[in-house]
């Protein structure tokens, strides 16, 4: 991982803002997304000076975060924020914690009242290390100028290394003014924190035993393959290509196996496929590698894959045996893992079993066609919507955003990934609002790339006002909303769980989303008609600024399949929603 | 699965997200926790228990090593092998945490408690309690006609039993430190 060189003891004084700004250039730092205020001006006005450093105003700053966390999902580099004391640091409380659930590296740095007025409940002063203890991976409140570059480097070797997470650096306004000693990153270790990157041997052959007697195995795959980088997934394609195993994925892990592989099953869980999650329960080895048995993935824990033998790679060892018992546990990086378990199994002479028997069962769980919808000519139903948008943006390098509900499960299951670090949606924490700022981020660090954020009414409610930073920032994201006028995920569930009594869920007073693109200078676009839909979709794709695209769909389509909480993986509905599919404990589920 | 119609659930599986680890027996647990002294560690410590929700039995900290900024936490705790487990890896992926070593399991380790117990009354009681705690080998720090403060090192039972003997006798109040531990031999950690 680091590369062991000799430190350079590069000792410059200077002040703490400019110790900011030189210790992020060190770091390769070319864009960061932030918003001023009082506790952060001297690093703002060290940032005017800088040039090569890009900074995205952002219109909130939970947009920052957002926006840090796309770029560093679509690049494998870390994100950075820079943002105020007090509302500026807890408005970014969301965007680390949805960092921390979904692994994905990023510096925040927060001003701070002065260092004599903490305590004091002084203006725009919060307890940010406090406030953000649990939701960081670790953060660090900066009371010596001189140990500031090390914090900063520091910083960013924990949120890049080991399972990656965000890290919060707070800084009061003196050390910004104060003059210290700047320290490069060459040489900057933590004694106390070293993750475990290669795996054990004799796990690694414990697992390549298991594969070579298993008749019916699975591989499931997480975010923490596309969080590895371009290594693993390359890894993980030439794994499946000795062994032939079929691979379903998590939400987080989409694109690290490409969906166009006969032997891709399509995303598992709640809203997976029908043939992923009968798979799961079916099997006799089940290799989870860099996912964490999350409960919108294994349904009823006590009838999960009651058969099978499991396999369980992962960097942090926390998330091992924390809710399925597995049978061989291997701490390590994804990469390195799999590295290692292609080279173990190819170094087997023995015949591996035939996977035949196990494909030819699949394939009659494919052939239910567990995602097929009611067509319609008069009304656009969601499904086709994502269908025709994946169809006429399949040439180009297409990154999909999105926002939380129906929108995002249709997203997962309609638009396909042939490659990772495309696919951008918050997972873990489910947050509404991500899918924009998120998009804004993409959108910077590939400027000539296709950026789309599939978004919902009322998600895209939560953090519409950043497509005013589009604007500013000619960044030309692509919006598309789709339109039912319902909360649609929380209706689904008022629908199946509470007795059809739809209690604020409606989205009343729905702004014109055309008007309100053109009043932020985007452009609007509406469609409610299939036949016209391939065209607007056309000239939403042809538009050079951002787009903000209303697409009015069905408003009452329910997001299938669909497995009922508390229940197991092959008690899937695949119809119809009647009501009673959810027991007396599901209820009390989230 | 039940149908939901509000009769009385049929005896089947009990849980539905959660691992049901009901039961495991809960087991009691001395772990030593070392970490760099760095401000906030304690609390990233103590919230990692609630947010989590294990148990805290009892919790001491000091710095043990000034040069290399190293304190020691002992945190005596409860729980199932599985949270157990769970804990000592949740403790490992905090960043300051260098090493947590499992003094129970170890079947090594000797663990201590010092406490500050004050005693008040006269005549025959007065005296008992004296006797009692020359038998414990307590020492007596503080004393007026009317009053004992006694101090007593030792295991926690050992402690607690001497607490018992002197409620009858007057006891008015009790510090104790909670546990201290290390492992015997010549070896570290």
């Amino acid at each position: 991982m680091t590369v062991k060189t000799k430190p350079k003891t590069e000792t410059r004084l200077m002040t703490g803002a400019e110790i900011v700004i030189t210790a992020l250039r060190e770091q390769g730092v070319e864009v960061m997304f932030g918003y001023p205020g009082g506790s952060v001006l001297p690093i703002y006005d060290a940032l005017f000076a800088a040039d090569d450093i890009r900074h995205v105003l952002v219109r909130h700053e939970q947009g920052a975060g957002h926006a840090a966390e796309g770029y560093a999902r679509s690049t494998g580099k870390c994100g950075v924020a820079l943002v105020t004391s007090g509302p500026g640091a807890t408005n970014m409380v969301t965007p680390i914690t949805d960092a921390l659930m979904d692994s994905i590296p990023m510096v925040v740095i927060t001003g701070q009242v002065p260092s004599h007025l903490i305590g004091t409940d002084a203006f725009q002063e919060a307890d940010i290390t406090g406030i953000t203890r649990s939701c960081a991976k670790h953060n660090y409140l900066v009371t010596d100028v001189d140990q500031l570059a090390r914090v900063i480097h520091e910083a960013f070797l924990i949120a890049t290394s080991g399972r990656p997470g965000p890290v919060v650096v707070d800084i009061p306004k003196d050390i910004q003014f104060a003059t210290g000693t700047y320290i490069g990153k060459e040489g900057v270790h933590k004694p106390t924190y070293s993750p475990q990157i290669d795996p054990h041997p004799e796990a690694i052959e414990a697992v390549a035993e298991l594969i070579s007697q298993a008749r019916r195995p699975i591989l499931y795959t997480g975010g923490g393959v596309i969080n590895s980088g371009p290594h693993a997934s390359e890894a993980l394609r030439k794994l499946q290509a000795e062994t032939g195993i079929p691979v379903t994925s998590t939400l987080m892990g989409l694109g690290a196996f490409p969906a166009s592989h006969p032997d891709w099953l399509g995303m598992l869980g709640m809203h997976g496929s029908f043939e992923a999650n009968n798979a799961m329960h079916d099997c006799d080895l089940m290799i989870c590698v860099g996912a964490r048995f999350d409960d919108r993935v294994t349904g009823r824990i006590d009838a999960f894959s009651p058969n099978s033998k499991k396999v369980h790679i992962d960097i942090d060892p926390s998330s091992i045996n924390k809710i399925v018992r597995v049978d061989v546990p291997v701490v390590a990086d994804c990469a390195a893992a799999l590295e290692a378990l292609l080279a173990a199994v190819k170094h087997r002479k023995r015949k591996r079993p035939d996977l035949k028997p196990w494909k030819a069962e699949i394939e009659t769980w494919r052939a239910r066609k567990c995602f097929s919808y009611e067509p319609s000519d008069t009304v656009i139903k969601p499904q086709y919507a994502i269908e025709r948008l994946y169809a006429l943006t399949r040439e180009r390098e297409t990154f999909i955003t999105t926002e939380v509900g129906q929108h995002q499960m249709w997203a997962a299951q309609f638009f396909h990934f042939d490659e990772p670090n495309h696919w951008m949606t918050s997972g873990g924490l489910g947050t509404m609002g991500y899918g924009l700022p998120a998009a804004v981020g993409v959108q910077c660090a590939h400027p000539d790339a296709l950026v789309i954020d599939i978004a919902g009414e009322a998600s895209i409610q939560m953090m519409m006002q950043e497509l005013s930073t589009a604007v500013q920032f000619c960044l030309p994201v692509k919006v598309f909303i789709l339109n039912n006028e319902w909360m649609g995920m929380v209706r689904q569930w008022q629908e199946l769980l509470h007795g059809e009594r739809y209690s604020h869920s409606y989205s009343e007073s729905l702004p014109d989303f055309v008007k309100l693109a053109e009043a932020l200078g985007a452009h609007g676009i509406r469609c409610d008609d299939p036949a016209l839909l391939d065209d607007k979709i056309t000239e939403m794709l042809e538009h050079k600024g951002p787009v903000l695209f209303d697409c009015r769909v069905e408003k009452a389509e329910n997001c299938l399949p669909m497995i009922p909480s508390g229940s197991a993986h092959n008690e899937m509905i695949l119809g119809k929603i009647t009501g009673n599919e959810i027991g007396e404990a599901g209820r009390k589920l989230v | 699965m039940s149908d939901g119609s509000g009769t009385t659930a049929p005896a089947g599986p009990k849980s539905t997200y959660f691992l049901n680890h009901a039961d495991e027996a809960v087991e009691r647990r001395t772990l030593a926790v070392l970490v760099d002294n760095e401000p906030g560690v304690l609390a990233r410590v103590v919230g990692l228990f609630s947010g989590r929700g294990y148990n805290i039995d009892s919790l001491t900290v000091a710095e043990v090593d000034a040069s290399s900024h190293q304190s020691r936490i002992t945190i005596v705790t409860q729980g199932t092998p599985h949270i157990l487990e769970q804990i000592e890896a949740h403790l490992m992926r905090l960043v300051p945490v260098g090493e947590v070593v499992d003094i129970t399991k170890s079947k090594r380790g000797i663990e201590r408690e010092l406490s500050l117990i004050k005693v008040a009354g006269s005549g025959e009681k007065r005296v008992e309690a004296l006797r009692i705690a020359q038998i414990f080998r307590a020492n007596v720090i503080d004393t007026t006609n009317e009053s004992f403060i006694f101090e007593l090192t030792g295991a926690s039972d050992k402690i607690s039993q001497f607490v018992d003997l002197m409620r009858p006798l007057g006891l008015v109040e009790v510090s104790r430190t909670g546990v201290l531990s290390i492992k015997r031999g010549k070896e570290k950690g």
